[in-house]
């Protein structure tokens, strides 16, 4: 076998995939948080809650009624949104006349009520859940070998932020959307039923969430910390992409993926900050995000 | 309830002559009672409510008159909890040096942190010192001098000034509040200095007091230095109680229980946060045999502060007897 770098190209590419995986997660996460802020001007500190939440109502759907996975992963974000709409209605729309910090801090509380009762429930060990038989195995693509399962996540999620991206940007829901981000009022004024909207976009932010916890369902171990730990890198990613573009958003999520796996090929010791420390630099060089809008 | 204000402040009227005397009386009040509380309650609990009380001030100094939320105070408070007990146990120096190693780490972290996280605003500012803070945290996890999971454990307390033993916990506990009570009265002295104007000027409206010609990026930063560096005087006082450093003092978790005791206390106000860190720090000791239920609850009282309670216990009082406390 030839090897580049002095690497193994089976390691090299295996930690790409990883990479690209772990991209797929900052993908859909950060562009739900996105969304979010762009209509309700919180931060949803809650994402990485709801995320563990889609994971362990996939678990919960598998194991108490024997609904799998495919089901599960309509029913799921369904679910959850719903779950995520009630919570709008009745505290999160009260915080809207507000500064946002304290949005932050309410879904804060929230995650910490979510993670601690699921905690108590279920321990903090992780739960198995079995990949679907139909993405079992894999294929062997010479250079590397390729997990059906692994290579499902990233079409899958690809799929579904440029279907967002689609939505948002292409229709006429999302021209609404993108009117009432920048001038409510006015957009009210046109007979349209913003906070319907803005409860609606909480929901699918939320949704999003939920979806990727079920894609990552059997990839990681479903457990209640699932979710804090990669809402905080969630959150560099946002600071290093900005949260003016949606596009932005995904490559960002898709490329710091990408950046990481490398890392832990060339230099492991630095893989678990290497995100971070691409977020000094770009607050040093772009400020405002490599997509923001200079404030 | 329904402010529109950026952040909950104490009512105007600061000339208000009574206003000085009643703050010593509470200082007094707080002093006697400091001096008492060893004598009925446990010492190694108080000295914890102290340590978190500082934490606390510390924090708020930031958020209440800087108008900055940091969500990663725990780096500087973990940080230097690990300094100074790494330096008291393998440097063996006396526990005043420890503190000051630990205090000037804080410090440090605070400028480079600081630096990067003033040039983005709101909530990217809360953001990005999270994500620092949880950088420190897996820096924390690596270096070879933390001990990973462990921690660093059995610290030594040491003689201060190499003279007055500090190993029991009586004499421990009047260094703690020595220290405690310094610091709060040095984050009053700041509060109330010209500094301090400076920077409500700058939270109530940035662009007015850059047009003013100050330079608000420059105290944004000071601010946030003595802030962490505060924090990191709670930090290296706890490592030297529980002669422990741990994962624990540098997790997310810390950060948000800081924040949760201003909030609660009455962010803006000075005597808030000690309030604060009472209340927090008594619940988790009554609530510790119920395991992940605190968190669970921790979480309720956060969203009902939020959604009910957003002056906080002190924030109200002094909202009914017209005075900034």
């Amino acid at each position: 076998m030839f090897e580049l770098l002095g690497i193994p190209p089976q390691a090299l590419f295996g930690q790409l995939l990883l990479g690209l995986i772990n991209g797929s997660f900052y993908a859909i996460l950060s562009l739900g948080l996105a969304i979010i802020f762009g209509l309700l001007n919180i931060i949803n500190f809650a994402h990485g809650a709801q995320y563990m939440l889609g994971a362990f109502f996939s678990w919960v759907l598998l194991a108490y009624f024997g609904i799998g996975y495919w089901p599960a992963l309509i029913i799921v974000p369904i679910i959850v949104g719903a779950f995520g709409i009630v919570l709008e209605r009745t505290m999160i729309s009260r915080l809207y006349h507000l500064d946002h910090l304290y949005g932050l801090l309410l879904t804060f509380g929230l995650a910490l009520i979510i993670q601690g009762l699921v905690r108590n429930q279920y321990g903090i060990s992780g739960l198995p859940y079995a990949i679907p038989p139909q993405l079992a195995g894999g294929q062997n693509l010479g250079f590397m070998f390729l997990p059906n399962y692994r290579g499902w996540v990233v079409v899958a999620s690809l799929v579904v932020c440029l279907a967002t991206w689609f939505v948002i940007e292409k229709t006429r829901l999302g021209a609404y959307l993108r009117a009432a981000t920048e001038n409510p009022t006015l957009v009210g004024a046109f007979g349209i039923n913003v906070p319907r909207m803005i409860m609606l976009t909480y929901g699918f932010g939320v949704a999003l969430a939920a979806f990727a916890g079920v894609l990552a369902a059997p990839v990681y171990s479903v457990n209640p910390n699932m979710g804090a730990d990669l809402i905080i890198v969630v959150f560099a990613v946002v600071v290093i992409g900005g949260m003016g573009s949606i596009l932005g958003s995904i490559v960002t999520g898709f490329g710091l993926g990408i950046i990481e796996g490398l890392t832990k090929v060339f230099y492991p010791e630095a893989s678990s900050v290497i995100i971070f420390v691409i977020m000094a630099i770009v607050l040093l060089v772009k400020p405002a995000g490599l997509f923001g809008k200079a404030a | 309830m329904s402010t529109v204000t950026q952040t909950p402040t104490a009512p105007a009227g600061q000339s208000a002559a009574s206003t000085p005397a009643l703050h010593i009386a509470i200082f007094l009040a707080l002093l006697a009672a400091g001096l008492l509380a060893p004598f009925m309650l446990y010492p190694v609990f108080v000295m914890k409510v102290l340590c978190f009380a500082l934490f606390a001030c510390a924090f708020n100094l930031l958020l209440g008159y800087g108008g900055l939320l940091s969500f990663g105070h725990a780096a500087y408070f973990g940080g230097a909890s690990y300094v100074a007990a790494h330096a008291a146990k393998v440097w063996g120096v006396t526990p005043e040096v420890s503190l000051l190693l630990g205090v000037l780490a804080a410090a440090a972290l605070g400028l480079v942190i600081g630096s990067l996280a003033i040039r983005r605003q709101g909530i990217y500012f809360a953001m990005i010192t999270l994500a620092f803070a949880q950088m420190v945290y897996f820096f924390s996890i690596q270096a070879p001098f933390t001990g990973g999971e462990d921690g660093i454990q059995s610290v030594p307390r040491g003689d201060l000034f190499g003279l007055v033993s500090l190993h029991s916990d009586m004499s421990l506990y009047f260094f703690v509040l020595a220290i405690t009570l310094g610091g709060i009265l040095l984050i009053y002295r700041i509060i109330h200095s010209p500094f301090g104007q400076v920077l409500k000027a700058i939270r109530e409206n940035e662009p007015r007091a850059i047009s003013l010609g100050y330079r608000v990026n420059r105290y944004k930063l000071a601010v946030f230095v003595l802030s962490a560096a505060l924090a990191g005087l709670a930090g290296a006082t706890k490592s030297m109680v529980f002669q422990l450093a741990s994962l624990t003092d540098v997790h997310w978790s810390m950060s948000g229980e800081v924040v949760l005791m201003t909030l609660i206390g009455g962010m803006g106000t000075v005597f808030g946060p000690i309030v604060g860190a009472t209340v927090i720090v008594t619940m988790q000791n009554y609530l510790a045999t119920f395991g992940a239920w605190v968190t669970v609850i921790q979480g309720v009282i956060f969203v009902l502060t939020v959604l009910l309670f957003r002056e906080g216990f002190v924030g109200v009082i002094s909202k009914w007897i017209k005075k900034p406390l």
